[in-house]
């Protein structure tokens, strides 16, 4: 079957913040290069970020890189790479003042300066007090980020190929990355998208859960397409619970809130987290705050019919805060909790809200897999950045606004990475393999022949029930064991699905067929990483293993799809100009 | 709960036709896109875009009961029944709920939805006072749903010449922009029969908002600024 071919110098799935300022980068230097998105650009999930982005501006005092680095690392429970954390705290400023200079309506200071709040587990000289980091437009900063960059993208004339999903990594013999296949949703066609250098900025996977403050379309397509082409997965037992998604719906409530002066109660009326947090209260990192929430519900303080949620005051705040800075937020707990927190608290409840591990790379964007004894080899023309990657910025928690700052300031990197492959490698592409796209065409002709077979719907809700469940805030032994036989039974039925839609046209019961062996890999990868590693760091909190073991676990997991086979990498201690933050008690 | 929905497949329709659904709604489902998700369970042919179910991607754009709105922000409990669904009128249909927005996404951007400055960047932010910078409230919130522009009868008469209220209300926002300096172009941009002057303030843009923004006073906006510019 003759399949037809697209050359680009550069492919970049995903238009996202890191895909989208990637893109930019690469149509601003001239390069031909061709976005792929399931989504229309401004629909991606970048879209729903509300909080702002962290950098060391110094707008509302002093500030400095150094105190953003040293919060970063802290954050991340020192599993972070201490290189790509000082490059990230460092670059931070750069690209935030970019993305003014692009257009962005940040909110201003008197004196005309872009605004900045205070943010979880962000302080001023090495954890004394909070400070005033996070740059933001109201609490839609990922709204006004996200079109500011598809906007600037328009301008600089950036090819553009919407309501394309791509299926499958394409690699040459010797291993180099040269592509993917992508099927276009309103044909059903697929085809080949060649290119020099490629970039996944695919996102998370956060739909491998029941209750998540993702998007639909937060699948782990770029995990998937990875795992598949046998490259392996980082740290992916790390997931965030935000500590206030809206109780029963999951919708985000941004931690501006309590940036803003906000804080938590539980069914006494008392603000708990002066218990668990003495220093910084409701702004410690997300981790100790969903803990403390989960704590609080567990032993009999939550609120509702099954008290199993805690409330969000900020009526203090005032109608016109709340209005000014918050308006999104009144907007969403109007519709999905039927509050109006001018007058009422908000009830919430931990939810899993974003990916720290993924796609390995280096703070260039490099993917970076284990060979011949370097745990660190480059992968000749692959890129990830954003969420799907692992730098690792975020080791095993990400602090709040950290997930902006690294779209930019990776989607960048990688351009910059890329810019210089594509030059190197010259003029022509390299030979496709024979049959590049067969594995592609054989998942999807498996879906048109398929009679019967398991519905979709019921494989994914088997995932996210098993997630939900067996690999949460608190994590325990016996559970997770059982976890991983669940999800290995649950991965042989997603082979055998079946749809009834057989359309060529917009078939988005095929797109979900496809989608469900991302979720697969990235539940697998999630789950097998969770039950191998023995301590509490971060976002992983066992039962078992209550305490961080700095002697045996102070190191990366890489999870392998072939044969669930996990192996580990030393994280980078030491950072590009200043001296090691050696690991310490972790205290907010 | 009582569904009628506008289902067209091109494969095998010759054209649009309706299909009735009686669906048991769940103790979680509150919005119409639940309800919508839950017809899909039973027949996945039922096809429609969606992605963040909380009103900010504008994804589930479509025209609820005869009003434009998105599913994902639409209670359940304020529908009346049978719930007539179709998808958003004016744009060619592509399948079920889905059209395509090509003229849509055309129309917004002929207005160069984008800050031009060609100065060269200052080392810092360009300043903004407060002030300034609340000009753009209202404005930059838009959500590209095409909510407005398919509600607007000058758009279904002109796709191709009318700007129509999304797209004027981002003409407005790059107007009302102290950092751009575009000004006099963007309003030489729009000087025409068409493009802006097609709007005769039936005001369809802000009844069906779901952000609650109103084009039509920045479409007022502009045309007193070319009234300014012409005295």
């Amino acid at each position: 079957m003759s399949i037809a071919v697209r050359r680009f110098d550069a492919v970049i799935v995903g238009a996202g913040g890191s895909g989208m300022r990637a893109s930019l980068e690469l149509a601003q230097a001239g390069l031909k290069v061709a976005v792929l998105s399931k989504v229309f650009p401004t629909r991606s999930h970048t879209v729903a970020a509300q909080g702002g982005i962290g950098a060391a501006l110094g707008n509302m005092g002093e500030d400095n890189w150094l105190w953003h680095m040293y919060d970063t690392i802290k954050g991340s429970d020192y599993l972070g790479d201490q290189d790509a954390i000082e490059f990230m705290c460092r670059m931070a400023p750069e690209v935030v003042i970019e993305l003014e200079h692009y257009g962005m309506p940040f909110d201003r200071n008197e004196n005309g300066t872009i605004y900045q709040r205070p943010f979880g587990g962000h302080s001023a000289n090495f954890g004394e007090k909070p400070v005033q980091r996070s740059s933001c437009a109201a609490d839609r900063t990922g709204h006004a980020m996200l079109h500011t960059l598809y906007q600037r993208n328009v301008m600089a004339r950036t090819q553009f190929f919407v309501e394309w999903m791509a299926l499958d990594l394409i690699r040459g013999s010797d291993g180099q990355v040269l592509g993917v296949t992508a099927l276009e949703m309103e044909t059903g066609e697929v085809v080949i998208f060649q290119a020099k250098a490629t970039l996944f900025a695919t996102g998370g996977g956060g739909r491998i859960y029941s209750s998540s403050t993702n998007a639909f379309i937060n699948t782990g397509d770029g995990l998937g397409m990875a795992a598949r082409a046998g490259i392996p997965l980082e740290d992916m037992e790390f997931w965030q619970f935000h500590p206030t998604g809206v109780a029963g719906a999951g919708v985000l409530i941004t931690e501006g809130v309590r940036g803003e002066g906000g804080y938590l109660l539980n069914k006494n009326g008392e603000r708990f987290m002066e218990r668990y947090a003495p220093t910084m209260k409701d702004l410690a990192s997300r981790d100790v705050v969903a803990r403390a929430m989960a704590t609080e519900i567990k032993e009999g303080r939550g609120l509702g019919e099954h008290g199993d949620h805690v409330l969000l005051k900020l009526d203090h705040l005032g109608l016109e805060t709340i209005d000014k800075r918050l308006p999104g937020i009144r907007e969403i707990a109007m519709k999905f909790a039927n509050v109006d927190p001018v007058k009422e608290p908000i009830p919430v409840v931990p939810t899993v809200h974003y990916q720290m591990g993924g796609i390995p790379t280096n703070y260039h964007g490099q993917v970076v897999v284990p060979r011949d004894g370097e745990s660190n080899a480059v992968l000749p023309g692959f890129y990830a950045a954003g969420e799907c990657g692992c730098a690792s910025i975020h080791g095993a928690n990400r602090l709040g606004t950290n997930s902006l700052t690294d779209l930019l300031v990776m989607g960048k990197s990688s351009a910059m990475s890329m810019i210089a492959f594509v030059r190197a490698e010259g003029a022509a592409h390299r030979e496709l393999p024979e049959d590049a796209a067969g594995y592609s065409l054989s998942r999807v002709s498996r879906l048109d022949s398929q009679a019967g077979g398991e519905e979709v719907h019921e494989v994914r809700g088997e995932i996210q029930r098993t997630m939900q469940l067996h690999c949460g805030v608190f994590r325990f032994p016996d559970l997770l064991a059982e976890g991983v036989a669940k999800i290995k039974a649950v991965a042989e039925r997603a082979q055998r699905t079946g749809i009834r839609d057989k359309s060529k046209v917009f078939n988005t019961a095929r797109i979900e067929a496809l989608e469900l062996d991302n979720l697969v890999e990235t539940a697998r990868a999630t789950m097998i990483s969770a039950e191998a590693r023995k301590e509490s760091r971060g976002a992983q909190a066992r039962a078992d293993f209550p305490n961080r073991d700095d002697q045996g676990w102070l190191k990366h997991s890489l999870w392998y799809r072939d044969g669930d086979r996990l192996d580990y990498k030393p994280v980078n201690l030491k950072p590009l100009s200043v001296e090691t933050f050696v690991p310490k008690a972790r205290v907010y | 709960m009582k569904f009628r929905i506008q289902r067209y497949d091109p494969e095998k329709d010759a054209k649009p036709h309706f299909q009735d659904y009686d669906v048991e709604m769940g103790p979680a489902d509150r919005m119409l896109l639940d309800a919508l998700i839950r017809i899909k369970t039973t027949d996945d042919s039922l096809s429609l875009r969606r992605s963040c179910r909380e009103g900010v991607c504008g994804s589930d754009a479509m025209n609820i009961n005869g009003k434009n709105g998105l599913a994902c922000t639409t209670r359940l409990l304020d529908l009346k029944e049978p719930v007539v669904i179709k998808p958003l009128p004016g744009l060619p249909i592509i399948r079920d709920l889905i059209v395509d927005m090509t003229q849509f996404f055309a129309q917004y951007h002929s207005v160069k939805p984008y800050v031009i400055d060609d100065r060269p960047p200052p080392e810092r932010e360009r300043l903004q006072s407060p002030a300034e910078r609340e000009e753009l409230d209202g404005l930059y919130e838009c959500i590209l749903c095409a909510c407005c522009t398919t509600a607007c009868p000058s758009f279904w008469w002109n796709p191709d010449k009318f700007v129509g209220p999304a797209g004027l209300l981002q003409a407005y926002r790059f107007i009302a922009d102290t950092r751009d300096q575009e000004t006099a172009a963007r309003l030489d941009n729009l000087e025409d029969p068409y493009r802006l002057f097609r709007c005769h303030t039936i005001m369809n843009c802000v009844d069906v908002c779901p952000k609650s923004l109103n084009p039509s006073l920045a479409i007022g906006k502009i045309k007193d600024l070319m009234v300014k510019r012409a005295v």
